[in-house]
């Protein structure tokens, strides 16, 4: 009698649900999965050494490039490592500017998420529905930073400039006539404010349109509910963190619990599951979402209402005002400094850590007193995620692997690193 | 000259019969090929983004996008077919002519018009029951001959839910098959037309509401998304399942083999499947006004633009629902199947033997 072997099946790294570079290597009972094996590193781009050699401004770029859907999250991390090494306070705005920034990121991070964990279980209008709004708010990135992704836009000591004063317009073509030209521009004529606040009057009830199609909707229930459940105890022990966590009922977020910026300053809610099921990590998000809008709402409230400096003062750190470099030696050689040697960091190790939209982020760094960092340790939420998948899909189906890879919200560019 | 004018006038019918058997094929080919366009623009339009609308006929400034399915099917042809080293060449290269034999081969007994049908067999449902559950074989041929372990999954898959919804439909059928009393589809056809489900009711001939949907409500419904099922559209799509095994039993096949394994067939399928629950139940050719207006007005008379309207209904039907369900899960499917829609026919089976027994509802002439 010939012997009976489970089956072994190669899921990715290239395959549609893989979410990029994951490799996973199934062991299938029929359909059945009763091993999973998740294989990293397959996007590994030696970003910590890298930053190692590099005066401490010239990382924040490979920051945005960990977790690429949360660009800004990542730098913030990042800088306010440093600011806790340097002990600078960062003017007040800059600290509303990066938290409204933080929460267009999880609003724009989610958005990725819920698109793509519904087309990974069949539902493909929603994915286009999410990213009509996701390009609004990538537009916003562009308007402060010059780029859709990779913004590059916090600095030790606030942020690169202060949010401008007009939004870039769509421009007739011949694709788009003029009727469909001033629909567009209607919300842009304004500042970039007067653009976010438009987009927070409109996002609820987009959010609304992503629940009538998901939500209660009986397939979605079946495929979501009581799959890849974790208890609050293995959450915590498996170190969880964000909507992940929250989802499995723990109420632990950072902005919450270490307000960092100004989030002890505004009012939000943190939503929190029942079960730990893929439906509970989902009904968590959709909320955040709503949630996030409700902190960008009250910064650009603020932020109209209190004009003042973006950036810290301390030229040591920041780079001082193009005009007075022309008349002044002083400004003059800390722009050259800054530009060739960059700072230097006080002796010492610090770690800081945002609530990432997909977790906590943190950013370990040690300096040994030079003009760049000794060591820099990332801390990527999505690590310990996919090291419970084995223990989420065991005894699951194939079909639920993907809505379990979904729900995890893994992006390989910080797994890797 | 004189042989060519014997010939037709011995062999006058197989002539005819060979050029009607040839327009009704490309006519489904071609539907086929404009459902591609069709399918693409409507999901686009639900996903407010535009479908193809670059691609024109002969470059004409009208109709843009309208030549989308032509390129791409000489695309597809023109590529190369590339047959895995490990796989067993000869069903792997069969599999898409098994899968497409069928899918055609159905339209023989399908009654376009009161006058237009190729075969007017008396077997009809039997034949269609028959050849469409042959298809499968394609399906799992393909799965099986690639070799490969996501294609031999898909065609596990599609094997389960074929065999699960194949019943559902049949016994969806025996319903039909009871309120018209014959096999034959144009006698099924036109059993919809004699007021059955009107009778005892004010008005005599009630168009619309004579069809079959009208009593047989629940089987449709069951027809329709087993019909769904079958073709595996989504949300029943798991044989293929993009995000679960990327493209299930076609994973390995390319160029020719390809569009005659998976695109052909399926949306030929789709039509037939869209054609067939309107005969059945939406009374086919017939007017939908039929004893509302004057017997003479054109809106009346029965005729193929009749059925070609329901057919699109249906059509748009299955569109609507790709673009807007999740995907079921494999054992989903399978309870669906299994524990709710053959007990619903079986018990609308029993219903309908109970009304023809005491002569109430369509019955009720009879008595």
């Amino acid at each position: 009698m010939p012997e009976i072997r489970n089956f072994t099946l190669n899921f990715g790294p290239q395959h549609p649900a893989a979410h990029g570079v994951l490799r996973l290597v199934l062991e299938l009972d029929g359909e059945v999965v009763q091993k999973a094996d998740p294989h990293v590193g397959l996007l590994h781009r030696g970003t910590e050494k890298l930053a190692e050699s590099k005066p401490f401004n010239q990382s924040i770029g490979y920051m945005d490039r960990l977790d690429y859907v949360s660009m800004m999250c990542n730098e913030h991390a990042y800088v306010m490592s440093i600011e806790k090494l340097l002990g600078i306070e960062v003017p007040l705005r800059a600290q509303y500017i990066r938290t409204m920034f933080d929460e267009i990121t999880r609003i724009l991070n989610h958005l990725m998420w819920l698109g793509a964990h519904g087309l990974d279980i069949g539902a493909m209008t929603v994915f286009l529905y999410c990213f009509r709004e996701r390009e609004d708010l990538m537009d916003c990135y562009e308007a402060v930073s010059g780029t859709r992704m990779h913004a590059t836009y916090y600095r030790p000591g606030g942020v690169y400039r202060d949010l401008p004063a007009t939004m870039p317009r769509y421009q007739p073509s011949k694709f788009r006539g003029k009727r469909e030209i001033d629909r567009l521009n209607e919300a842009r004529s304004g500042s970039l404010l007067d653009f976010i606040a438009d987009f927070t009057m409109r996002f609820p009830a987009c959010v609304d349109d992503y629940e009538t199609l998901l939500t209660d909707n009986r397939i979605w229930k079946q495929r979501t509910v009581n799959i890849g459940i974790v208890t609050p105890e293995r959450a915590k022990a498996l170190s969880f963190s964000g909507p992940v966590l929250r989802g499995s009922g723990v109420v632990w977020d950072l902005r919450k619990h270490q307000p960092y910026e100004v989030y002890d300053r505004v009012d939000f809610d943190i939503p929190v599951g029942v079960n730990g099921d893929c439906y509970d990590r989902y009904l968590v998000r959709i909320e955040e979402m709503r949630q996030s809008n409700r902190i960008v709402k009250q910064c650009v409230e603020w932020l109209k209402a209190n004009p003042g400096p973006s950036l810290l003062e301390d030229h040591k750190i920041t780079p001082p005002r193009r005009v007075e470099m022309k008349g002044d030696m002083e400004s003059l050689i800390h722009h050259f400094k800054l530009f060739t040697e960059g700072y230097t960091v006080p002796e010492g190790e610090a770690y800081a850590a945002v609530e990432a939209p997909k977790g906590e982020f943190g950013v370990w760094l040690v300096s040994d007193g030079a003009n760049k960092p000794y060591r820099l340790k990332a801390r990527a939420p999505g690590f310990p995620h996919l090291a419970a998948m084995d223990e989420m899909v065991r005894g699951h189906m194939l079909a639920d692997v993907v809505a379990v890879i979904g729900t995890l919200d893994i992006v390989f560019g910080e797994i890797d690193r | 000259m004189n042989l060519l004018l014997s010939l037709w006038t011995e062999y006058r019918e197989l002539i005819v019969l060979t050029v009607e058997i040839i327009a009704v094929m490309l006519a489904v080919v071609i539907s086929v090929a404009l459902m591609t366009y069709a399918e693409r623009k409507v999901i686009g339009w639900i996903q407010v983004r535009h479908g193809p609308n670059q691609i024109r006929i002969f470059g004409l400034p009208f109709f843009k996008g309208l030549a989308q399915p032509f390129a791409d099917v000489i695309k597809l042809l023109l590529k190369e077919v590339i047959v895995p080293t490990n796989a067993d060449k000869f069903l792997f290269l069969i599999a898409p002519l098994v899968a497409l034999t069928p899918a055609l081969a159905t339209w023989a007994v399908v009654p376009f018009s009161p006058e237009f049908v190729l075969a007017d067999i008396d077997a009809g449902l039997l034949y269609i029951l028959a050849l469409t559950s042959l298809g499968v074989y394609g399906i799992i041929l393909a799965g099986w001959a690639a070799n490969s372990k996501y294609a031999l999954l898909g065609a596990m898959r599609s094997a389960a839910q074929i065999v699960a919804y194949e019943i559902a439909m049949g016994f969806a059928l025996v319903g039909v098959l009871m309120a018209a009393g014959s096999l034959n589809l144009t006698d099924i056809v036109r059993a919809q037309s004699h007021g059955y489900a009107a009778y005892g009711w004010p008005w005599q001939a009630a168009g619309f509401l004579t069809w079959n949907w009208f009593w047989l409500f629940p089987l449709m419904v069951v027809y329709f998304i087993s019909g769904i099922a079958e073709t595996n559209r989504a949300p029943f799509d798991v044989a293929e399942g993009e995000s679960e095994i990327v493209a299930g039993f076609h994973v390995e096949y390319s160029g020719a083999t390809f569009a005659t394994l998976f695109a052909l067939p399926e949306y030929a399928n789709m039509i037939l499947v869209a054609t067939l629950a309107s005969v059945f139940f939406m009374g086919g050719w017939q007017s939908p006004f039929d004893g509302y207006l004057a017997p003479t007005s054109l809106l009346a008379e029965p005729s193929f633009m009749w059925l070609a309207l329901k057919i699109l209904a249906f059509l748009f039907c299955f569109l609507w629902f790709r673009a807007t369900f999740p995907r079921y899960r494999y054992d989903q499917i399978m309870r669906l199947g299994w524990k709710v829609f053959i007990p619903i026919t079986l018990v609308w089976i029993a219903v309908e033997s109970a009304m023809a027994w005491f002569r109430v509802g369509p019955w009720a002439s009879l008595g």
